[in-house]
């Protein structure tokens, strides 16, 4: 059953982010920065969490939940440490992803060759 | 006091048509096994030749078309008054690294697409001026050293657009020489238009075909009106690279004006690729897409008698990614060169 | 009206006309196409991932805390496959289906790391990395830095 909800919640983000690219003059880039601040938007006001409860891997695969992530680790450091958790709390639960990208990115990059 | 060798408001006539001694295109694989495959001196089995790098790859490429075109024209570099060539990337560096490597006097030249039909109009002219005897027009592209500077990293997964254009990954180079020079029949260099900058307010930088076709429709225009043709007047009139949506707007536009070429109207960006087939969206595109078939296939075609005059528009779209970053719209430029198959007898712009 | 104004407004008139013409002989973007390819392509890497998540949360991981490896996971294999030049066919074909998961995050670090390793280790791989992801990056901070901000405020 989570199976299916993840599907169609990852379709449906999906679809939303091809809509923007074929019907606007906004690059991928753009639709992505409008993604991300979107699911940030939506965290915020505490809608994300329960649609990753909800739908799983369907929310939180999606560059969206990098958005619900970066507010999250923000509001976490806010409870524990007060105004100054705001900026240092970010990066908190994003990191892995953020770190894994960077050292997949690099080997990779170091091993293969563009093919053009 | 006015230019004696100036028509209409664009167009140089040349005293003594310009003789074309030979010319040369070396191309990438995809281009080898396109429509015109066969037509090409060289087709390197993939993009990067051994090279360490795209752009090292276009510099290598560059030099073949130069020097297999001197071969053939069986001339040394040494005996070439001035070489005039560019190319797409950032100052030209295909072009200048291998001119440093030929070691002729070098003009370098940025028109983007349209710079094979710029080259070869001042190519010409320098010779017809009396400044030169020998001169060698040439041009290059590559798919990928020009998508990672205009566009994004080739192994990129951002979706295009199916009007989006394929830039050809390919090399021309032509000798030219005073027409006094080549006796009997040849293909020679009778008029040169210069074109003006149109934009007509298209933005999306994938949407090539329809930022280049108004210059086009206006430097052909120029032309036509310059020199008073009739519409027949030529067998071939061949753009550079519209590809299917600029080349459909072209023919409109040149409609709407009055002039119909109908199927005597063709693009190089159409018959390099086959759209069927290869994964070229709609159709080809770059300096080397209008070079390539210029320097093999037409060149081809003129030897075996099957073109008498023909009228080659090169197109170019003038934008960088700053530009484009900055909001704005995109100019373009379209030079002409009207080629006739005559002799040595032939003065004064040709057969008119 | 001024010759200026005049001028201008002639010269936006051919660009309206000529743009309307461009629009007719415009080869259309296959929008419902694109649409049904987005949602079945993004909807199946998200079942992956839920696949992934059920695994890593039988090695023992808990729920809140089996995304991590999860999104490492999907970002090794864009990573992989964008190495190996398979992901920009993906790409081409899936559209935002590709590009939306995070896989699409991954693909353009990697891509841009990739294209220019030639230019250096430093300034090639180490200065290119980021120049497609930065927006994303930057933007998602700072709307985290704003509702951190706003939260901090209404409390």
């Amino acid at each position: 059953m989570i199976f299916l909800k993840a599907f169609l919640v990852g379709g449906i983000i999906c679809a939303i982010g091809q809509l923007l690219i074929d019907l606007t003059p906004l690059t991928p880039a753009h639709v992505l920065t409008v993604l991300v601040v979107c699911g940030g938007v939506l965290s915020g006001i505490g809608l994300y969490e329960p649609l990753v409860k909800w739908s799983g891997a369907g929310a939180s695969v999606p560059i969206t939940s990098f958005g619900h992530q970066l507010v999250q680790g923000s509001l976490r450091e806010l409870e524990t440490n007060g105004i100054v958790g705001v900026l240092g709390g970010i990066f908190d639960l994003t990191s892995s992803g953020i770190t894994a990208a960077i050292i997949f990115g690099f080997f990779t990059a170091l091993i293969f060759n563009p093919k053009g | 006091m006015k230019a004696t060798k100036k028509l209409g408001l664009q167009t140089v006539a040349f005293s003594r048509p310009v003789a074309i001694v030979s010319s040369a295109s070396c191309v990438g694989p995809l281009e080898g096994e396109g429509p015109l495959r066969g037509s090409f001196d060289v087709v390197y089995p993939d993009m990067l030749n051994g090279a360490g790098s795209w752009e090292k790859a276009e510099v290598g490429m560059f030099k073949d078309a130069v020097q297999t075109a001197l071969g053939k024209g069986k001339h040394s570099a040494q005996s070439v008054d001035f070489l005039l060539a560019g190319d797409l990337l950032n100052q030209c560096i295909s072009a200048n690294f291998a001119a440093r490597d030929l070691g002729i006097p070098m003009l370098g030249l940025y028109g983007a697409c349209s710079t094979m039909a710029e080259s070869v109009g001042l190519g010409s002219a320098l010779i017809d001026g009396g400044f030169a005897q020998y001169t060698v027009a040439a041009v290059s592209s590559h798919y990928a050293s020009s998508e990672r500077q205009y566009r994004f990293p080739t192994e990129y997964g951002g979706q295009k657009p199916p009007y989006c254009q394929y830039t050809v990954t390919g090399a021309g180079a032509m000798l030219l020489t005073n027409g006094q020079n080549i006796p009997g029949l040849a293909p020679r260099i009778t008029h040169f238009t210069v074109g003006k900058i149109v934009d007509l307010g298209i933005k999306d930088p994938f949407d090539m075909g329809s930022a280049m076709a108004p210059s086009a429709a206006d430097t052909i225009l120029r032309h036509f009106s310059d020199l008073g043709l009739q519409s027949d007047h030529y067998d071939l009139v061949l753009t550079g690279d519209l590809a299917y949506v600029g080349s459909s707007i072209l023919s409109e536009l040149l409609h709407q004006s009055g002039l119909e070429l109908g199927n005597r109207l063709r693009d190089c960006g159409l018959m390099i690729f086959d759209r069927e087939r290869q994964q070229v969206f709609a159709g080809g595109s770059g300096c080397g897409c209008s070079a390539s078939v210029m320097c093999g296939h037409i060149m081809e075609t003129f030897k075996q008698g099957k073109l008498k005059r023909i009228l080659f528009a090169g197109t170019g779209a003038l934008l960088s990614p700053t530009s484009y970053q900055q909001g704005e719209t995109i100019p373009c430029v379209a030079h002409a060169i009207s080629i006739e198959l005559c002799d040595d007898r032939a003065l004064g712009g040709g057969t008119l | 009206m001024g010759k200026s104004a005049k001028a201008k407004s002639r010269q936006q008139m051919q660009y309206k006309d000529y743009q309307q013409l461009a629009k007719q002989k415009q080869l259309k973007i296959p929008v419902f196409r694109n649409v049904v390819v987005a949602f079945v392509i993004g909807g199946l890497i998200c079942v992956f991932g839920q696949l992934l998540m059920t695994l890593f949360m039988r090695l023992g991981f808990a729920q809140e805390q089996a995304g991590n490896p999860t999104v490492a996971a999907l970002i090794l294999i864009a990573a992989l496959l964008t190495g190996l030049g398979v992901w920009d066919v993906f790409g081409q074909f899936a559209g935002a289906g590709a590009g939306v998961p995070v896989t699409g995050f991954a693909n353009s670090i990697v891509s841009s790391a990739l294209e220019f390793k030639r230019e250096g280790l430093i300034l090639g791989i180490g200065g290119h990395m980021f120049s497609l992801a930065g927006p994303v990056i930057v933007y998602g901070a700072v709307t985290a830095f704003v509702v951190g901000l706003i939260h901090a405020v209404l409390r």
